[in-house]
Formats: C-alpha cells, sequence, structure tokens
C-alpha cells in the first residue's frame, strides 16, 4: 500500500503481503498527525489517536476537541505521522526474544530468607 | 518468512487473541473486511448527526440543547476516531469520504429515517444508540488493534447518549397526554428499525462466519438484537411505553422474549437507497463537503505561507545574530 508511506514514515513498508494496491492521491488531503495525551501532571504522554490538520497549531486544537471533551488531558503533544519511525514485527523476534533468559534482571529471581527485611 | 509462515503467524495471533496491528501481516480480505467495516461505522457517526442536528435549534430547553449539542459532537469525535483506524489499514479519509458520496461504501440505515418530532430525539438516543450500545460492546474485544482502542473510547461516550434520550422518553411519558402520546409514537416508528439495525439474520449474512472467525465479531446479528430485545422491553414497561408487536411474548423456556416477523422488505429497500431520506442525508454531506472545499485549500496555503514565513525570520535571525 503505497499511499501510506508519505504519511506514516517507513510504516508499512513490508506491507507487500497484503493490501489493495490502488494507488491514491492524498497531496490534497491535511497531513495525518498523531496525538499524545498527559492525563495529569506528574504521568507521561500517552499516544491517543490520530487526526488531520493543516499546521501543528490546527492539530492542537483538534486534537483538544476531538481527545479532550471529557477533561483527559491537561497537555498535548502533536507529531505529523510521517515522523514516526517504527521497529518492524518480523524483527520481534531478533530485537525482544534476547530479553527472554534473562529473568536474573527481575527481583524474584534471587531467593533470599523470609526472615530479611528492608530489602 | 514465506507466506504460508505469515498464515500461520497471524492465525496463531487470532487464536491466541494477540491483537493484529497495523504493521503485522493480514490476509488480504481481512484487511478488506475491517476497511469495509470500521469506515461504514465511521459513515454512520458522520451520517448521524444529521437527523439530530436537525433538532438543536428546537431543542425545548436550554439543557435539552447543550446536551444534544454535546451529544452530536461527540457522533463527529466518533466518526474521526475510527476513519483514524481504517486509516491505519491504507485507506486514505478522501476515498473513504469518496466511496460515502458515490454511495460505494454504507452507513447504518437507520438514519435514513426522518425526526419528524423532539420524542424522535428520545427514541433515538434510548433505541438507536442502545442498539449501536449492544453491537459495540463486543468490538471493545475485536481482534485489529486500533479498531478495538477505538470503540473503547466510543463505547466510555455512549453511555451518556442512551441515557439522556431515555430521560427525554421518561419526562415525555410522565407528561400531559399529548406528550405521552407523543413518545409512545416515537417508540411505534423507531423499534422496528432499531432491531433491523443489528443487520440480517445469521442465515442471510453472509459476512458473519468469516468475521467471528477473524474475531472481528464476536456474537451473531441475531444473538445481539435478542440481547437488545431483551433488556429493552423491561425498559419500555418501566415508563409505561408499549414495545409496537403484538406477537412479543415472554418465553419461560429460552428465558428470552420470543417476537415477531422482521420486515426485512423495508430493510433491503432502505439499503439499496429508497428510504424516506436517503437522498437527503447524502446531499447534506456532499453539500457540506463541497462547501468547505475553500476551507481546506485555504487552511493548507496558509499553513504553507506561515512555515515560509517563520523559515524567512529564522534566517534573518540568524545572519543579525
Amino acid at each position: 500500500m503505497k499511499n501510506i508511506f508519505h504519511r506514516y514514515g517507513d510504516y508499512g513498508d513490508r506491507e507487500a503481503a497484503g493490501g489493495e494496491n490502488t494507488h491514491h492521491d492524498t497531496s490534497n488531503e491535511w497531513p495525518l498527525w498523531e496525538v499524545f495525551i498527559r492525563s495529569k501532571a506528574g504521568l507521561d504522554h500517552k499516544h491517543a489517536g490520530s487526526l488531520h490538520a493543516a499546521d501543528a497549531a490546527m492539530a492542537i486544537e483538534n486534537a483538544r476537541d476531538v481527545y479532550t471533551r471529557r477533561m483527559e488531558g491537561v497537555s498535548i503533544w502533536v507529531v505529523e505521522s510521517k515522523y514516526v519511525h517504527a521497529s518492524d514485527p518480523a524483527d520481534a523476534e531478533m530485537l525482544y526474544e534476547p530479553a527472554n533468559d534473562k529473568i536474573y534482571r527481575h527481583p524474584t529471581f534471587y531467593n533470599l530468607p523470609d526472615e530479611l527485611k528492608h530489602m | 518468512m514465506t507466506t504460508k509462515s505469515f498464515q500461520e503467524h497471524f492465525d496463531n495471533q487470532i487464536e491466541n487473541e494477540v491483537s493484529i496491528e497495523p504493521r503485522d501481516w493480514m490476509p488480504d480480505d481481512y484487511r478488506k473486511t475491517l476497511i469495509r467495516q470500521i469506515s461504514q461505522h465511521a459513515h454512520s457517526e458522520i451520517v448521524g448527526m444529521l437527523p439530530e442536528g436537525n433538532w438543536i435549534t428546537r431543542a425545548p430547553s436550554l439543557r435539552r440543547k447543550c446536551v444534544l449539542l454535546a451529544k452530536v459532537q461527540d457522533e463527529g469525535g466518533h466518526g474521526l476516531y475510527l476513519y483514524s483506524a481504517a486509516e491505519t489499514l491504507g485507506i486514505s479519509r478522501d476515498e473513504m469520504i469518496e466511496q460515502l458520496h458515490s454511495g460505494k461504501a454504507k452507513y447504518s440505515s437507520i438514519f435514513n429515517y426522518p425526526t419528524i418530532t423532539w420524542a424522535d430525539m428520545g427514541a433515538i438516543g434510548w433505541l438507536v444508540d442502545g442498539a449501536a450500545i449492544m453491537n459495540q460492546v463486543p468490538l471493545c474485544r475485536t481482534s485489529y488493534g486500533p479498531y478495538a482502542r477505538a470503540m473503547v473510547r466510543v463505547c466510555k461516550e455512549e453511555s451518556f447518549h442512551q441515557r439522556q434520550g431515555y430521560e427525554i422518553m421518561m419526562t415525555l411519558a410522565n407528561g400531559t397526554e399529548v406528550q405521552k402520546k407523543m413518545a409512545q409514537d416515537a417508540l411505534n416508528r423507531w423499534w422496528w428499525p432499531s432491531i433491523m439495525m443489528f443487520g440480517p439474520s445469521d442465515a442471510d449474512s453472509p459476512h458473519t462466519a468469516q468475521s467471528m472467525k477473524w474475531r472481528i465479531k464476536r456474537f451473531s446479528n441475531d444473538e445481539l438484537r435478542q440481547k437488545f430485545i431483551d433488556v429493552t422491553v423491561e425498559q419500555a414497561k418501566l415508563i409505561g411505553l408499549t414495545v409496537p408487536d403484538p406477537n412479543l411474548k415472554w418465553n419461560e423456556e429460552t428465558g428470552h422474549f420470543d417476537f415477531g416477523e422482521i420486515n426485512w422488505d423495508e430493510f433491503w429497500n432502505v439499503v439499496k437507497g429508497n428510504g424516506p431520506c436517503n437522498k437527503e442525508r447524502l446531499q447534506a454531506r456532499q453539500k457540506a463537503w463541497n462547501e468547505g472545499a475553500w476551507v481546506r485549500e485555504a487552511a493548507i496555503a496558509h499553513a504553507q505561507k506561515s512555515k515560509l514565513k517563520a523559515a524567512k525570520n529564522n534566517k534573518q535571525k540568524s545572519e543579525t545574530a
């Protein structure tokens, strides 16, 4: 699906395996933005969804209307989707498998006496 | 990986209830089915704004007007969540809108019925949103991640829609004789179209089996319809309204209400474009889109101009520094 290439960074570049092969001109569309919302001070911004807007200022205004109608946020980040680079699901094994056999990185790996306090 | 192993990996994910995400491999037909279903769902939210928008200026009090405005704004938001979810599958927003305007894509037939009295705002909230919730709650666990996440958001917001609708019906049902009649009349007109919202019965629903296998759908049309009827009949009783189905009867054996024959000819007729408001609804959408064209173009032009201006200012600043 060629048309998502320029909308989602490198997103979809292995998608030859599926999808329609229609090429649709999206040059007249407002660009796509990803929206991140901080629900309250002290918490991370979290991905909420996406929307179209002509520029960053409009993206923030639209995000306010679309994603925070019920006090879901106190701060908004927007980033144009084409700048998001993502790992490839086909690489998942290579990337994340090595962590699997390293349970000694977790505190529960160590068997210590029950009498031990404050640890 | 070969196509076969891609397919096996996908099947395993479905089997183990692991969400499918946009970059995962998925069969062509899974993608197409989702694009069809999600875009149809998005279109329904957007077209669904029309019958209610009709009553914003005529709501009987400021409170009702605020509520209706908020509800219609929510529908717009729901449409946007869903369009975004569909876009992750590789279809563009404009393409979907073209499909709606050309009639290639469908939307829920219920919105092709007219809203002729204020009580219709009550009936729509109570019955139409009620039926939608019945359909949507299981979709929060649908196998495609972006769709499921959009539905979680939608369901959280939809509950107020149904409650405000029931409140309107309750108020009318407890009002004057004329108001009570108005409420009953709205129920009479919206009942059958509402239970048709679940779609054709399982035997005539060509996509159901595959969609259940892919865990896009969790319950069949008939299961959801029965569930809706069972709860709604009791809700009508509570405010003294009568469901317009003479064959409605509690069945001790099945633990469900039996109900009368649905007029599927009417259903298919409306789906095919011959409902009371099909033309009006599409025309309203096309008009809004066409008349908004200059705004979309101007916003792009303005954004480009601001970008150039900012770049120029930055250059000057760095030269003077």
